[in-house]
Parts: C-alpha cells; sequence; structure tokens
C-alpha cells in the first residue's frame, strides 16, 4: 500500500513540476493544482497510512490506542481550502493577464528566444 | 516618571498634531510643546537622584533570549543629553510655530519632530545596546523625513537621501560592531558592558568591534571623511538645522563615544583613530567654513568643526579631556542653536542668507544683532562667553598632547583650527551684521516678533550666564555628566582665569589671527576660489551611481523575467538540497510492515496514474484536461476515505466541485488550446527534471512511511484530551476549532484577503482599457443553444433547500462527526453556485441580498468575538469551553462555543469562495454585453454603475405596448425594420414578461 501511495506521489509531483514549466498560464494553473493533490497527500502520508481507523473517537474517555493520526489531517483539511484560495488568485491573475496583454505567455523572451 | 515611559512620550505625543492641525497650527504646536514639556518634567523630576550620583532604571523584558531587553536608565549621561534634546526641542517648537510659512504642512512638521525626538531620547535613554541600535536606527529614518520635509526642493531632497545613505550605512557598521561588543562582553546591557574593561580591552576582537562602532558614531556625527553629508543636510527649514546640528543628531554619535568611553577609550588605537580624525575634521571643517557664502553653510562646516573638536577630546582618553569635551557639549547646544535660529531669522527677514548680500543688520535688526554677536562670539572664544571656557580646556589638553612622538604637531593644529574658527565667527559678525546699511536686501529686513527671538534669546542667556559664572551654572551639570563618562565622581573647577598659561596664550593667537584673516579676506578668498578642490557631492553621486549600476547588473542577471527559469532554478535547488541532505546522514531500516494492497487501491492507482499521465499527454486541450484533472481530484478523495480520514475526504471533494467551475469560468476566456512553446532541448530537459523531482519525492516519502515516528508525537495527547478539553468526538474537528484555533482563524484570514484580492483584480479588470476589450470580445467557441436549460434550472432549485438543509447538517454534526465549518461552507456554496450557474448571475444576485464581503467580515468578526469570549472567563484567546443543554421535548445535547468559532469558519469559507467566483462571473458578465444582440437589462450587480437606460427593466427589443412605451418615456421604440436579431425575440413570452412587469 505505501509503495502505491508513494509512487503516486510521485508520479503527480513529475506531473505537476511539468506542467509548471509550461510556457503558457492554464499548464500552469493545472500543474498548481496538480502538485497541490502531491504536496497534501505527502503531509497526509507523515501521519503514516491507517486503514479503517478513523480519528473519531469511540466514545468519551475512550483509549487512545486505535486511531489514526489526527494532526496531519487537520493541517491538510486546512491546506486543501488555502489551496482552492490560491488556484483562484492565480487563475484570477493568469485572466486579468490574459485579458490585458491578449495572450497568455507566461514569459516572452524565452519564448522568443527559443523560436 | 518612568524613564520608559519618558522616552515613549514623544512618540505618543507625534500623533497629535496630524491629528490637531486640523483645528489649527496653535494647537498642533501646543500639543507638540505640551508633550515635550511633560517629557522634560518627567526627567527634571529625576535630577536630584541623579545629581546624588544614583541611576534611575527600568527595566522590562522585550525578548530576553536574544538580550534584547527594553531597559532604560537615567543616569548623568543620560541626564544631560536627554534635558539638551528636549530642552532645545521645546525652544524649536516654539521658533518653529513663528518660523514655518501658512504653506507648510506644520502638523507634518511636529510630528516627524516628534519621531525624532523619541528617538534621540531613547538613544540616551537606553540600557541596552540593541535597543539603542533601534532608536540609532529610527534616528535615521527620521532625521531623514525632517531633512527632505520641503518635499518640492530638490536639495533637500538630495541632502534627505545623502544623510540617510551616509548614517544609515554607518548604523549598518554600528549593529555589526555592538553585536561583537556584546559578545565579548557577554550581555547586551550597557550597565554591564561598562564594567568588563579589561576583557573588552584584551580581546582580539576589540579593534573590529572598535572600528565598526567608530563606523556608526563618525558617520552620524559627521567626522572626516564623511563630514559632507551634513552641509547638504542644510536644505532643511532652519529650525530642523538648529536642532539636528547643535543638540541632537550630530551628538548621537558624540553620546555613544562618550558612553562607550569606559570600555572603548584608553588604547593606542582609540587615540590614534578618534583624536586623530577629531584634530583632521575640527581644522578642515573649519577651514571650509570660513570661505562659505551661505549663512548655514558656514554654520554647517563650524558644526562640523566643533564636532571634530569634542570627538578629540574624547580620543584623547584622559579624564581631563572627557571633562572638557562634556563641557564642550553643553556650550555648543547652546550657542550653535542659537546661532542656527538667527540665521533662520535673517533668512525670514530679509530672504536671503547670503553674506554677499547682507551687512549692515545691526541697524535695521537689533535684537538679532545682539543675540547673533554673543553666541557667535562664544564660538570664536572670546572670553566671557562660555565657547572660551571649554576652548580654552581644549588647547589646554592639547598644548601637552604628543601625537606619533611629536610634541608639537597637535598644539599647533588645534592653535589653527582655533584660529580659523575665530575667523569665521568674526566673518559671520561683520559681514551679515555690520557695515553699513545697503538699498539691495531682497526684501526689507526689522526684527522678528518675541516668538521668534524668545528661543535664541534664551539660549544666549545661558551662553552668558555659564560664561561669566561657570562653576555656579554649568559646573554642577559637568560634574554630573563626566562622572557617569568617566565612571567616577568628579569635581571641577571651572574658572574663566587661570593664570598665564600655554592655552591662554593660544587662544590670543587664535583671537588676533582670526580678526587678521578677516582683514584679508578678500584676497584670500579670491585664492581659495582660484585653488580645485574636491566636491564632495560629485563624488558621492558618482559612487552611487556605479553601485547602482552594479546591482541593476546583478538583479537584470538574475531576473530576466523569465518565470519558467526561476521555476527550473526552484525546483533544481530543492532537488539538490534534498540530494545533498540524503547523502549526508544514514537511514535505519524500514520500521513497519507494508500494509496489505488491495484489489481497489490497485484499481484506483490506476486510474490516478492514468489520470495523471493522460492531464500530460493532452494537456494541450485545455477543457480535457480539465476533465482530466478532475478525475485525479476525485481518486485523491476516494484516497483520503480508504486511508481513514473522512474530513479530508469531503473537503476535497468539495473543493474539487468548485476548483472545476473555477477553471471553467477562467476557460471561457483563455484559448482552448495551449500551443506548443518550447524547443526540443527545453522538452527533454523538463521532462528529465520533472521525472527526477517525482523520484525523489515519491522515494522521500516511501522511505518515511516505512518507518515509526522517532518520538512519540503531540497525537496522543490530542487523542487524549479532545474529548475532555475541546467536548468533542472528532478529533480533527476538535484539533482546527480548539486546539489549533489559532491557526485556523489565520487561515480563514488569509482565505478572505484572496476573496478580496480577487476582487480588487475583478474591479481593476472592469475599467478602463480592460474593459474595452472585455466588452470587445467575442467568444471564440459556439455557445450552448439553452443559455439556461430548464432541466438544470428547476433541478437545482428543487435541491437548494435539501442542499442547505445538508449543510446545516455537516456544521452541526462536525464536533463530533465527519464535518465541520469549512466542508459545510463549501456544501453551502456549491449549492449556490449551482444557482448561479443555472439561473443566471443577474438572477440569482438580484434574490442574493447579502454581499458576500460582509459574510467575509462577519466570519472572522464571529471567530474573533467567540475567541474573545475566553478572555471574559479569564483564560487565553480561543479558550473553549462547552456543556450540556437539555430543552424541552428534546435530548440532552451538548453546546460548545467551538461552534461559534466553528459558525466563523462557516462564514468566511462561504464569502470566500462566492466572491472569488462572482469575480470571474462579473467579468463574463462584461464580456457578454456586446455579444449579446438583446440589450442586457443589468449591466453590472452594483446599481451605482448602471446608467438611467440601463436601469429600464425592459430590453430594447421587448414589444411593449405604445401607451407603456410612451407613459414609461422609452423614446427608443422598437425598430421594426432593423435586422432581426441572431435570436428573434418570441413575442408571446416577452408580453407575457411585460405584463409581469406591469403587475410589479
Amino acid at each position: 500500500m505505501e509503495a502505491l501511495v508513494a509512487s503516486a506521489i510521485g508520479v503527480m509531483t513529475a506531473a505537476g513540476i511539468y506542467l509548471i514549466l509550461r510556457m503558457r498560464t492554464f499548464p500552469v494553473v493545472l500543474g498548481m493544482a496538480m502538485l497541490s493533490y502531491a504536496v497534501n497527500i505527502f503531509l497526509f502520508a507523515t501521519g503514516r497510512l491507517a486503514v479503517n481507523l478513523p480519528p473519531i473517537l469511540d466514545h468519551a474517555g475512550a483509549e487512545t490506542a486505535g486511531y489514526t493520526d489526527p494532526i496531519p489531517q487537520a493541517l491538510v483539511l486546512t491546506a486543501i481550502v488555502i489551496s482552492f484560495g490560491m488556484t483562484a488568485v492565480v487563475v484570477m491573475l493568469s485572466l486579468g493577464a490574459f485579458v490585458e496583454a491578449g495572450n497568455d505567455r507566461i514569459d516572452l523572451d524565452e519564448e522568443e528566444a527559443d523560436q | 516618571m518612568s524613564p520608559a515611559l519618558i522616552a515613549a512620550l514623544p512618540f505618543i505625543g507625534a500623533c497629535l498634531p496630524a491629528i490637531l492641525i486640523r483645528t489649527g497650527r496653535n494647537h498642533a504646536a501646543m500639543a507638540a510643546g505640551l508633550t515635550s514639556g511633560l517629557a522634560l518634567l518627567g526627567l527634571l523630576l529625576h535630577l536630584p537622584t541623579v545629581l546624588a550620583g544614583g541611576v534611575v532604571e527600568a527595566k522590562f523584558e522585550w525578548l530576553p533570549w536574544l538580550g534584547l531587553n527594553a531597559n532604560f536608565m537615567i543616569d548623568g549621561l543620560g541626564m544631560l543629553f536627554a534635558t539638551l534634546i528636549l530642552g532645545i526641542g521645546l525652544l524649536i517648537i516654539l521658533y518653529a510655530r513663528y518660523y514655518l510659512s501658512n504653506q507648510d504642512p506644520v502638523g507634518q512638521f511636529y510630528t516627524y519632530l516628534l519621531l525624532f525626538q523619541g528617538a534621540m531620547v531613547g538613544i540616551v535613554l537606553s540600557d541596552n545596546i540593541l535597543l539603542l541600535l533601534v532608536f540609532w536606527e529610527l534616528t535615521s529614518l527620521s532625521s531623514f523625513l525632517l531633512i527632505g520635509y520641503w518635499k518640492h526642493l530638490p536639495e533637500g531632497r538630495q541632502g534627505a537621501r545623502m544623510a540617510l545613505t551616509v548614517t544609515g550605512m554607518g548604523g549598518l557598521s554600528m549593529i555589526a560592531g555592538m553585536l561583537i561588543l556584546g559578545n565579548i562582553a557577554g550581555s547586551y546591557d550597557i550597565s554591564v558592558i561598562l564594567t568588563q574593561k579589561e576583557a573588552i580591552q584584551s580581546s582580539d576582537l576589540y579593534l573590529p568591534a572598535l572600528i565598526l562602532i567608530l563606523g556608526g558614531a563618525f558617520t552620524k556625527s559627521a567626522q572626516f571623511p564623511f563630514h559632507f553629508w551634513l552641509p547638504h543636510a542644510m536644505a532643511a527649514p532652519t529650525p530642523v538645522s538648529a536642532y539636528l546640528h547643535s543638540a541632537t543628531m550630530v551628538k548621537a554619535g558624540l553620546f555613544l563615544m562618550a558612553r562607550l568611553w569606559p570600555v572603548l577609550a584608553g588604547t593606542p588605537e582609540w587615540f590614534y583613530i578618534v583624536a586623530t580624525t577629531g584634530l583632521i575634521t575640527m581644522l578642515i571643517g573649519a577651514k571650509i567654513a570660513i570661505f562659505k557664502d551661505d549663512l548655514k553653510a558656514l554654520l554647517a562646516f563650524s558644526t562640523v568643526s566643533h564636532l571634530g573638536l569634542i570627538t578629540f577630546l574624547l580620543g584623547l582618553g584622559t579624564k581631563a579631556a572627557a571633562i572638557a569635551a562634556v563641557f564642550h557639549i553643553v556650550n555648543h547646544a547652546t550657542f550653535k542653536a542659537a546661532l542656527f535660529m538667527t540665521a533662520g531669522i535673517v533668512d525670514h527677514e530679509a530672504h536671503t542668507r547670503d553674506l554677499k548680500r547682507l551687512g549692515g543688520l545691526r541697524h535695521l535688526m537689533p535684537v538679532t544683532f545682539v543675540i547673533g554677536t554673543i553666541a557667535a562670539l562664544s564660538m570664536a572664544g572670546i572670553p566671557l562667553f562660555n565657547g572660551f571656557l571649554s576652548k580654552e580646556l581644549m588647547l589646554e589638553e592639547a598644548a601637552h598632547t604628543v601625537w606619533a612622538g611629536s610634541a608639537w604637531i597637535v598644539p599647533l593644529v588645534a592653535a589653527v583650527a582655533a584660529l580659523f574658527s575665530a575667523a569665521y565667527s568674526f566673518r559671520f559678525i561683520a559681514h551679515g551684521f555690520l557695515g553699513p546699511v545697503r538699498d539691495d536686501y531682497p526684501h526689507k529686513p526689522h526684527d522678528p516678533g518675541f516668538g521668534m527671538w524668545a528661543s535664541p534669546a534664551f539660549l544666549v542667556i545661558l551662553v552668558l550666564l555659564i560664561g561669566i559664572m561657570p562653576a555656579t551654572f554649568a559646573g554642577w551639570i559637568v560634574d554630573m555628566a563626566a562622572g557617569a563618562v568617566i565612571g567616577e565622581a568628579v569635581h571641577t573647577h571651572l574658572a574663566i582665569w587661570h593664570g598665564v598659561t600655554p592655552a591662554l596664550m593660544m587662544s590670543v593667537v587664535a583671537v588676533v589671527g582670526g580678526l587678521i584673516l578677516l582683514a584679508m579676506f578678500k584676497p584670500l578668498k579670491a585664492l581659495w576660489e582660484a585653488t580645485p578642490r574636491p566636491e564632495a557631492k560629485v563624488i558621492f553621486e558618482a559612487i552611487v551611481a556605479v553601485v547602482q549600476r552594479a546591482s541593476d547588473w546583478v538583479t537584470a542577471a538574475l531576473h530576466n523575467g523569465s518565470m519558467a527559469r526561476y521555476l527550473i532554478l526552484f525546483t533544481a535547488g530543492s532537488l539538490a538540497a534534498g540530494v545533498w541532505a540524503w547523502s549526508g546522514g544514514a537511514m535505519g531500516p524500514p520500521t513497519r510492515e507494508m500494509l496489505p494492497v488491495t484489489p481497489v487501491a490497485i484499481v484506483g492507482w490506476i486510474m490516478l496514474v492514468t489520470a495523471a499521465g493522460s492531464v500530460v499527454a493532452f494537456h494541450h486541450n485545455r477543457i480535457l484536461a480539465l476533465v482530466l484533472i478532475g478525475i485525479v481530484g476525485l481518486i485523491v478523495s476516494v484516497c483520503f476515505i480508504y486511508l481513514s480520514a473522512p474530513d479530508l475526504a469531503l473537503t476535497q471533494l468539495s473543493v474539487e466541485v468548485v476548483t472545476a467551475v473555477l477553471m471553467l469560468l477562467a476557460l471561457n476566456f483563455l484559448p482552448k488550446v495551449t500551443q506548443r512553446g518550447v524547443g526540443q532541448m527545453r522538452h527533454v530537459f523538463d521532462i528529465a527534471l520533472a521525472s527526477v523531482t517525482g523520484l525523489g519525492t515519491g522515494l522521500l516519502i516511501y522511505a518515511l512511511m516505512m518507518r515509526d515516528f522517532a518520538f512519540p508525537t503531540m497525537s496522543g495527547y490530542h487523542l487524549a484530551n479532545s474529548y475532555n478539553l475541546g467536548g468533542g468526538t472528532n478529533v480533527v474537528n476538535v484539533i482546527l476549532v480548539d486546539f489549533r484555533g489559532y491557526d485556523t482563524y489565520g487561515e480563514v484570514i488569509v482565505l478572505g484577503i484572496a476573496a478580496l484580492v480577487i476582487f480588487a483584480l475583478t474591479e481593476a479588470l472592469l475599467q478602463g482599457a480592460s474593459s474595452r476589450k472585455l466588452i470587445a470580445w467575442r467568444p471564440d467557441v459556439a455557445r450552448a443553444g439553452d443559455k439556461h436549460p430548464i432541466m438544470l434550472l428547476i433541478g437545482t432549485r428543487v435541491m437548494m433547500p435539501i442542499a442547505l438543509l445538508v449543510g446545516v447538517f455537516i456544521f452541526l454534526r462536525g464536533h463530533n462527526l465527519p464535518g465541520g465549518g469549512f466542508i459545510a461552507g463549501l456544501v453551502v456554496s456549491i449549492a449556490l453556485v449551482m444557482q448561479y450557474m443555472a439561473s443566471g448571475f443577474a438572477w440569482t444576485q438580484a434574490r442574493q441580498k447579502v454581499y458576500y464581503h460582509v459574510l467575509i467580515g462577519l466570519g472572522v468578526l464571529a471567530a474573533g468575538i467567540t475567541g474573545i469570549g475566553a478572555w471574559f472567563a479569564g483564560k487565553p484567546f480561543l479558550t473553549s469551553a462547552y456543556g450540556y443543554v437539555k430543552l424541552p421535548g428534546l435530548e440532552e445535547f451538548e453546546l460548545a462555543t467551538a461552534a461559534g468559532f466553528d459558525l466563523g469558519v462557516f462564514l468566511g469559507v462561504v464569502g470566500s469562495v462566492l466572491l472569488a467566483l462572482g469575480g470571474l462571473s462579473r467579468l463574463a458578465r462584461r464580456a457578454a454585453v456586446g455579444a449579446e444582440p438583446v440589450y442586457a437589462h443589468i449591466v453590472a450587480e452594483k446599481p451605482e454603475a448602471r446608467s438611467p437606460e440601463e436601469l429600464n427593466p425592459f430590453p430594447r427589443e421587448t414589444l411593449l405596448p405604445k401607451r407603456f412605451a410612451e407613459a414609461r418615456g422609452y423614446t427608443s421604440a422598437r425598430n421594426d425594420d432593423a435586422p432581426p436579431p441572431d435570436d428573434p425575440p418570441k413575442p408571446k413570452t416577452k408580453k407575457k414578461k411585460s405584463k409581469k412587469g406591469e403587475a410589479q
């Protein structure tokens, strides 16, 4: 299981990095979303994996054994919402740049140099 | 009054003039004066204690582990300086009230002045060198504001910039020196450092620390070769010059040297660096001052020279010299402030301060003449004025100083400098006030009102009193301050007559020589004009230009504007750091068993990897890529459920929906296809970099997951106390709203800020050129035939109450079961977003009564108020409490204050999501205005943005009965000849609509 999760994180990171290195805004936004997934699962996985052990106490005063690690979950929960906020800002910036400039390139110089 | 309060008062008072200026300049001046006066009074109440040899202290721990404490003390030296700063500050406040014109922003002036005053008082009362450094930098900054006060004058701005550059660089050097000093002494408290003389002077780091500290002191006190900034700072209004260059700013360097004199002085290094610099400065400043025609420039260079004199005395390292230095600090402050104010009066009345255009003012301005003459004679070193006494002490010290084996060089230079000093003082009187009355002054001069000459008059009275009866009026002050410098009780015997000593001979020579120089002034001036000399400002600007070019070059080389390049560097850098960290340490064997791989997990893994790969492969087709990345998101949500994180799964799922809507809205405008942009090489490189990074990340997390925690984490604490302390069984939610509520609070605020940023960007895009571009924009793909499909429309409206109910349900159960404010907020947002999508922005907005900004504000407020509530129970911010409530007819249920906090989170999330998405739809609506054949009846959702014609509820092409059209003043009646729009209006529906309109 750990191998599957780790390889999935690796694949998503690679895809994210590849996309943010593109020359247009939209792939960069997609790449950031992809990187957010990878980073969120990465952080979540630092609590070690557990199946069928939710962080919900059975009853008051229950034993603390037999539950999953709640702290990474709490961190990742807010991270998911914040990464939405970040994505929204980046989308808005890219849209603004597109409307102002008439194209959605992220850097002219290198693009022109490559042509 | 506590020393800390004395230092704080000017800062507090600095707010008053800025506010009170609206009620008139008198009130602003009075507020400034009262603040200074109050601080001075508080200070002088400590005078008896300090005179008796006591030290008043106030200690506050600020950052004790850094050694930075807000420790203040008033000893003799601090007392003297603080009295000078506050006392002369008071006189300057009075003087400036009459000096500044109606066009000057007086409120700003007093605010800057008080800020500066507070910073200076802070320096002299600090008992901690780090605190002192803070105030030191504050003086540089506030003096920048004061020197550049006349913003319209280029000289003012250049002078302010130069002063800030020079003193700021010195400040940096001093920070380094002070840190070394504190390190050697083992404490940053001055009172401790002063006891560590042996340790400091025997340290290897003594010389570097000394040079660095002196770098700060010399730049501040305008010592050679850093003296050039001071004359350029004369572009400031005269009250500023009088304040900064007599008693305060330039004395800060001297203060520092005097403050650290017990531990730094007495070594050959100190003597050769400090005394020599002082001597050179004294001579050069005096020489240049003679030939300056501008009254203030003359005074500026004379200040440089006198600062050199005091530095020289401190540099000698003997006790007698230190006493003389303290005495001259007092005397210089009195006569130089009076002289600056005299120069200001002349400038104010005659509209010039050029000595070539002045002369004969003795008859026109008798009061000013008397004041200026007394002060200038004191500066020249004439007996019966206080300048004579300290200058003679200086010559006395110089007379028996041996410099590098030569017994005559120091006395000679000192005598020549004294001679020059006498010469420019005489010139100030002779060329300014004596001589015949002229008829070509720019403005007919006369004495100013009492308010303006009161301050200098007070100072020259002091000059006379100290000059005639030094033991009575200054002896005890000098004893007090010099005692603090030297570190032992001092009893000086200040007297006018010491018998015929070498110093007296040198004084006589200086005065006679000064008179001779004045008599030969014309040929000497011609000679001066003829000799080439370096122009400091040109050199300074050339150096600045070189530095600027170098920094431009470095910046341009590093930041070429290519984002891809930054990202490559960043990724490669992280990768390299990871590899380096990995290679440096050893890794233990895996300590955890791998969980069994189930078929479900394998299917999920295959889907995720395929989808992620497909996003990369098909990212040129943007819509397809969006669908594919949605699949990735869904699998991630499922993965969270599978791996025991129900809250995360709910959150991820709902965020997925809003993100997809967001991206679709953006894609409405953006091109639907990504063009291939990079060359083959770059492409291969990108793939390689991405693969290696992905591999590294995967290996890292794999290695981490296969090993247990090295130490027990705090999760155990959270699990054990979630119920007892937080009152909830869903530990994740309890952590969010209780244990780490502060973090969550910050995150809600960040989310709100992000939404407001989007709103601001939208507002900017809806104006000006970009608005016109939006209106001219045409969709690049075919639109759907039906804008608002009836199935979707009905479905979402029916679902709306159910969705809201689900939101409430998720919100309420959050504390004990998966759910909570974040998730509930997202669910409700989705319900609302669906309305916008199905029924259109205008329809929904018309039924939406709350502004989303308000919702964000309410959310932050609700969370904050809940947190503050804990204060009333005597608990820290955001401590939660819970209890059980039994209402008749209901089961007993639990109520936690955390619910109030969670409500804040909920409102914040709803407001932020909808404000962000709303911004994008507003852009789409603006673009639709031009694209739609039918005139949109609401252009913008803001009523004030609509033009009267747009306010008409009926589109232009609406078929209206003629009488209605006329009754409504609908001028542009339907033109049947016009070509039918793309979407021909259906008369039947339109009529229905118009009837509806009538009914309303």
